[in-house]
């Protein structure tokens, strides 16, 4: 069994309440931080345990802490990213459903790092009762003297606000995130200026994950020493990973980062196998953007080594033949899955956030999504797929966020490691559009 | 000041200055397009990435490369940056991707368009894209919108430069126009139609680089190649009075600002000024205005030989020898 730093009291019964959470050791981080700790000690503390955000792109947090610019006379922000929309990530709903004081307790904890006065949890606008649950934490927590004026003695006072996002993922992008809070459309700004300096209100701003934020209390409590123990190499610590599709146990797993990912997959522990006895196809291992793998890649990276749960041992291989941690969705699919269907599912998508800010993101999503719905239903022509290869090059890195990338990515993976499939639709529109079926590789013997 | 390189040729700029600006500083050939950064309005560019660039030297001090291309237009100089623009095979093939991308939901309508002729889009697409299309999906279609009785929005055509909405949104008083939506089902929206009805909401028809909004008291009157551009005044007491005149003989067909050889108004004009006085006795004529590109407009008359005009580059087929006895022989000295 691997240790559970986040989640180890999850399933107390009464855990959402102020008291029960107190009763097990929550908000210790607090009291250690402002009673015995400069900000400065909290940030070092950060830094040392080696944590990576865990909204996606996997930077240090103690880092992106270091780099808040402090200009005199001007207000600091955390802003904590709790809009969760990338399909097939689920896990920061989870914790915040599960143990809203951890959050806060995350929340206030970093607020003092960072000097933050007052502090927002941006949260996906579906989740309104999850709001309920945190805004009913945070009343808590203000009747108990851990938020508003002069926080257990200690002079430092914080006020925290929990608002709903409209209903656009792409608003979980960090500069959107900002414009939507401020109050106006959510388009992503451009960068430079990043948001250390740049942010909320024009005020320097730290935007973290929902996962992150909860991971400091046990950081601060503990000691980074301590939780740069688990883990392997610089992906320390523990990972919530949201594993869903074809798998016999859906759900979100925290894991010591590390764990095999044959063993994430099979062992009872985590997934518990492919559902129905069947074989698996594919894998998406870090959220619908990153790069798809076939089983044979998922299980070994190129050179044959087992391939571990950790940023580094996931990407290896660049995109050639590896994909990313990213926010920890884990999609598995089965045997008996269309990678053609699956991939305009995922275009699809993308074409329906892009906010359309910049022309290759805005025209080439729907471009992509198009060709693969022609494809997918019979109309496809062998030309089409290289198209589909070029517009995603002609996107990837010329866009204002990386939703661009996020849209062409998937496309272009499924393509690199599932050219055939993609042939096979084209060339034989009436068994590709048969209800039920499905391409194997036996099948392109006979194609 | 500092230097920096672009295209191989050395400028110098005031810090602070975007590589885009550093460009125009040098001028002619290297400079990159432009579709949606306009520099009367605060906050804009960014948008269309016509204007990517590679930074292949930082600064002096960092001399790494930028890892992605970056928009010229927004990205400030840094002292010692090497910037590579027409030199660059990437930059050119990737901005061949951005014109096809804004042309494939255009209705490529510019027989019956008319901004044909002064379109920042058909330019675009003329220097810089390739002669097909590989689209083959429907295009997406709006319905037109009447923006109160001066002023038509045809969505369809709009590459949502976001020009018009900084321009509804710091010159004129009050804001009622916005991007509804999102993605490429994204408009342009008056919020239901709401009319925009002040002083300076005719500039926005200006600040448009396609015929997305024109100009009603126009519509279908002429060509802009037809008409001669004139440089006009009048005393108004809202505006500079500072306009130009496109005239048919002797009629006003319209009125507009005036712009510099980027297409970029130099001073907004009021609504008065530009629906108003289509007499041309309301106006002090200064003469014919200079029209510095390339462009249809002032090749204007086509029997009055305009001597030594440069061969534009970069056009199709567009060689002394090609160009010699065809009606668009721009009069140049064989
Ligand atoms: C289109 C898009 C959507 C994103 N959605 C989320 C999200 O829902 N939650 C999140 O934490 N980060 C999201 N991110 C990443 C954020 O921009 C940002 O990097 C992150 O919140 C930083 O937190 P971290 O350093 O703790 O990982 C998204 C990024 C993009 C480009
Ligand atoms: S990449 Fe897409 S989502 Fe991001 S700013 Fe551009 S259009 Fe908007
Ligand atoms: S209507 Fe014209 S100015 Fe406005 S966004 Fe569209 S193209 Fe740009
Ligand atoms: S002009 Fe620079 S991105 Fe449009």
């Amino acid at each position: 069994m691997g240790r559970k730093l986040l989640t180890e009291h999850i399933n107390v019964e009464g855990i959402q309440t102020f008291d029960v959470y107190r009763k097990h050791g929550g908000y210790a981080s607090v009291e250690k931080a402002l009673k015995t700790m400069t900000p400065e000690e909290v940030v070092e503390e950060v830094k040392a345990s080696g944590l990576r955000g865990r909204g996606g792109a996997g930077f240090p947090t103690g880092m992106k802490w270091s780099f808040l610019a402090k200009p005199e006379g001007k207000p600091r922000y955390l802003v904590c990213n709790a809009d969760e929309s990338e399909p097939g990530t689920f896990k920061d709903r989870y914790l915040m459903e599960k143990l809203p004081h951890l959050l806060i307790e995350g929340m206030i904890t970093s607020s003092f790092a960072l000097g933050a006065r007052t502090s927002y949890i941006y949260i996906r606008g579906e989740l309104l009762y999850v709001l309920r649950i945190l805004e009913k934490a945070i009343a808590e927590a203000y009747a108990n003297g851990f938020l508003g004026e002069n926080i257990l003695g200690s002079g430092y006072s914080l006020d925290l606000h929990v608002h709903p996002g409209g209903g656009a993922y792409i608003c979980g992008e960090e500069t959107a995130l900002l414009e939507s809070l401020e109050g106006k459309r959510g388009n992503p700004r451009n960068k430079p200026p990043f948001p250390a300096v740049w942010g909320l209100y024009g005020c320097p701003t730290v935007v973290n994950n929902v996962e992150s934020i909860a991971t400091v209390p046990w950081i601060v409590t503990n000691g980074a020493a301590e939780y740069a123990k688990i883990g392997v190499g610089r992906s320390t610590g523990t990972k919530l990973i949201s594993a869903g599709g074809n798998i016999n146990k859906p759900g979100v797993y925290e894991i010591e980062l590390g764990v095999p990912v044959e063993e994430f997959i099979y062992s009872d522990e985590y997934c518990g196998g492919i559902w129905k006895g069947r074989d698996m196809k594919a894998v998406i291992a870090g959220g619908s953007s990153v790069p798809i793998l076939p089983k044979e890649l998922i299980l070994k990276t190129a050179a044959g080594e087992d391939r571990l749960m950790t940023y580094e041992s996931l990407s290896d291989g660049g995109f050639a033949t590896g994909t990313m941690l990213g926010s920890g969705g884990f999609f598995v699919m089965d045997d008996q899955t269309c990678i053609v269907r699956h991939t305009w599912t995922l275009a699809r998508f993308y074409h329906h956030e892009s906010c359309g800010q910049c022309s290759p993101c805005r025209e080439g999503t729907g471009w992509m999504e198009k060709v693969l719905h022609r494809i997918e239903y019979g109309h496809g022509q062998m030309h089409d797929i290289d198209l589909l290869v070029s517009v995603a090059k002609q996107i990837e890195g010329n866009t204002i966020c990386p939703l661009g990338d996020a849209a062409a990515w998937p496309v272009a993976a499924a393509i690199r490691h599932f050219r055939d499939e993609f042939e096979w639709h084209v060339k034989h529109p009436e068994r590709a559009t048969a209800p039920g079926a499905v391409y194997n590789k036996a099948d392109s013997v006979l194609a | 000041m500092v230097k920096i390189t672009f295209d191989g040729i050395e400028v110098e700029v005031e810090e602070g200055t975007t590589i885009l600006n550093a460009a125009r500083k040098i001028g002619g050939e290297v400079v990159p397009p432009a579709m949606c950064y306009y520099t009367p309005l605060k906050g804009s560019g960014g948008k269309c990435r016509a204007c990517l660039v590679k930074v292949a030297a930082g600064s002096a001090k960092d001399p790494r490369p930028m890892p992605k291309l970056v928009a010229s237009c927004i990205t400030p100089v840094q002292d010692g940056m090497v910037v590579e623009n027409t030199t660059n095979p990437d930059v050119l093939a990737t901005r061949k991707g951005v014109v096809e991308m804004l042309l494939i939901n255009h209705p490529l309508d510019c027989p019956i368009c008319d901004q044909a002729g002064e379109c920042d889009l058909q330019n675009f697409s003329y220097e810089h894209g390739t002669s097909g299309t590989r689209y083959e999906e429907e295009r997406r279609t709006f319905e037109k919108i009447d923006i109160g009785p001066l002023i038509q929005l045809h969505m369809t055509r709009c590459i949502l430069c976001y020009r018009c909405v900084y321009t509804a949104d710091q010159i004129t008083e009050k804001r009622v126009h916005g991007v509804l939506g999102r993605g490429d089902a994204a408009e342009i929206g008056t919020y239901i139609e709401n009319v925009i009805d002040n002083d300076f909401s005719g500039n926005v028809i200006d600040v448009c680089p396609v015929g997305a909004l024109t100009d009603k008291t126009f519509r279908f009157k002429n060509r802009v190649w037809f008409t001669k551009p004139m440089d006009a005044h009048r005393d108004c007491p809202k505006c500079s009075g500072k306009v130009v005149l496109w005239m048919r003989g002797n009629d006003v067909m319209r009125v507009t600002a005036r712009k510099d050889k980027y297409n970029e108004v130099q001073e907004f004009i009021c609504n008065e000024c530009r629906f108003d006085h289509k007499d041309p006795n309301d106006w002090t004529i200064e003469g014919a205005r200079k029209i510095d590109r390339g462009s249809v407009i002032s090749a204007n008359h086509y029997e009055l030989p305009v001597l030594n005009v440069p061969v534009v580059p970069n056009l199709p087929g567009s060689t002394e020898d090609d160009l010699k006895d065809t009606p668009f022989n721009l009069g140049r000295s064989v």
